[in-house]
């Protein structure tokens, strides 16, 4: 894993627009005030399983080295538990700042391709926008045949168990008229 | 009658069914009316955060139209919805151009919101507005040997919740106490459990989840309370996985807090759906 290791960055990586784009979006305004003291990556309940510790993300992105940020699995495995966010000294938003790239890594298509969690994502953001609920156990299917179909053999316990207990809801819920949410979302795009 | 916007969110069909179920109990036990938010839609949740920010404010903004249509505050017992409906609030209020933004697309569909709208979590409401004498002067069957670890988890406490302390929250503590339960010192209790993560990276959603309950166990706890359908499943569902993985024991009973303040009134441990739990081990009522 190329991004979790020191290697040689040139004055070519690095995209001196991006920190400032970055700070433009909502919850970024803060990113210049890092301190780098490493308080959230210390606070981070995912922070051993990540490629690039939450410290990294901001002292990279402030520095602009963009495909470093946006290649790594760090921002998508952020389970948006804001724990980092409420005890930065520097009140820097780093959980809005996580989202903010999660966002970036997707128009440039730049997440990582082999991670499931973006695929979950998008399936998710399809569902509620075409039927305005989303309905777990659909997701679930969905996910695992676009990523591990063999999973699903694993996951049939707990299915069973789930179907047993009546909590597995198996119909595709959705809300009455999905096309009046639509034309709230596509107003969104256009403006 | 206290009547307010129930917001139930998508996994009341599913995995949250009993959350539903005792919360209806027992607010209806407290006289406390809820009225669904008619044709409410998904929150959105983390994932369409991370694909378009203006977009799931939008779906949380018309959620909160329609509620506005009906004057009343909002309950929202889902840690995600809670905090995504909370999140969308703030963000309309501190970037105005969003607001704008948002203002339009619900214009689109005919709708408006004014922003005189107050979310609140059943927890809050349960110790903030019932208060904490009048759950005290409810209990018929105190909690006697529950020792209960009280879990908050992330969403409900962080960071845009105001009712409690984001790091060392209180709340749930002292209603478990008032249910007659004794509760045990944990300080994993606003820790995250990892979210949708234990459905993409199960590896690390069972550690993560497994450390939660071995904690909890260490300290005698013997049950677990959760306020959030997700927190539950995955501490609920792969205990097998963690003493399998981790060589330990890892039975737990995690319910929800609905469930254990139910308990406490004396409604039917079947009102409280406490049926559909996987783990119904002691203290828990047997379940025929
Ligand atoms: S806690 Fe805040 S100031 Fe400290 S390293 Fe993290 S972002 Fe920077
Ligand atoms: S919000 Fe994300 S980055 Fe911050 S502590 Fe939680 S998991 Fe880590």
């Amino acid at each position: 894993m190329q991004n979790g290791t020191t290697h040689c960055r040139y004055a070519e990586d690095v995209n001196p627009a991006f920190p400032t784009e970055i700070m433009a979006k909502p919850g970024g305004e803060a990113l210049r005030d890092c301190i780098q003291c490493g308080t959230c990556s210390g606070a981070c309940p995912m922070s051993v399983h990540m490629d690039l510790t939450p410290r990294r993300v901001i002292a990279l992105t402030r520095a602009g080295l963009e495909r470093d940020v946006l290649e790594s699995a760090t921002p998508w495995l952020c389970a948006s538990c804001y724990e980092c966010q409420v005890r930065c000294p520097r009140d820097i938003k780093v959980t809005e700042i996580m989202y903010a790239l999660k966002r970036r890594a997707i128009e440039k298509g730049l997440f990582p391709k082999r991670s499931p969690i973006p695929v979950l994502a998008k399936a998710f953001y399809h569902m509620v926008a075409a039927h305005g609920r989303n309905s777990e156990s659909r997701l679930v299917i969905e996910l695992a045949l676009r990523t591990n179909p063999l999973s699903l053999l694993k996951m049939a316990p707990v299915g069973i168990k789930l179907l047993r207990t009546g909590r597995m809801a198996l119909g595709q819920d959705h809300i009455k008229d999905p096309k009046q949410l639509q034309s709230i979302l596509d107003a969104m795009e256009e403006s | 009658m206290t009547a307010y916007a129930y917001y139930p969110g998508c996994s009341r069909s599913g995995l949250g069914k009993p959350y539903d179920e005792s919360l209806r109990a027992v607010f209806r036990h407290l006289g406390l009316a809820l009225e669904e938010i008619p044709d409410w839609n998904c929150c959105g949740a983390t994932s369409y955060m991370s694909i378009s920010e203006d977009k799931a404010v939008a779906l949380a903004a018309r959620n909160l139209a329609l509620a506005e249509q009906m004057k009343a505050e909002v309950v929202a017992p889902c840690a995600a919805c809670y905090l995504v409906l909370t999140k969308a609030q703030h963000m309309m209020g501190e970037y105005p151009a969003l607001a704008e933004k948002v203002r339009k697309g619900l214009g689109a569909a005919g709708l408006t919101y004014e922003g005189h709208v107050t979310v609140r979590h059943p927890l809050d409401i349960l110790v903030n507005h019932v208060g904490l004498d009048a759950v005290r002067a409810k209990v018929t069957r105190p909690l006697a040997g529950y020792r209960v670890a009280p879990y908050y988890g992330c969403q409900v406490v962080r960071p845009y919740g105001a009712f409690d302390d984001p790091l060392r929250p209180q709340t749930l503590d002292r209603l478990m106490a008032a249910a007659g339960a004794e509760v045990v010192d944990y300080p994993l209790k606003a820790h995250c459990c990892g979210g949708s993560l234990m459905g993409t990276m199960e590896d690390i959603g069972v550690r993560m989840n497994f450390l939660l309950i071995k904690e909890a166990r260490a300290r005698h706890a013997n049950v677990m309370a959760t306020l959030c359908p997700l927190c539950q499943y995955n501490l609920e569902a792969y205990q097998g996985k963690m003493r399998h993985r981790f060589h330990e024991d890892a039975t737990l009973p995690i319910v929800y807090f609905t469930q254990l303040l139910g308990l406490a009134f004396g409604l039917e441990p079947k009102a409280l759906g406490l049926q559909r739990n996987f783990v119904t081990a002691e203290p828990l009522p047997a379940m025929a």
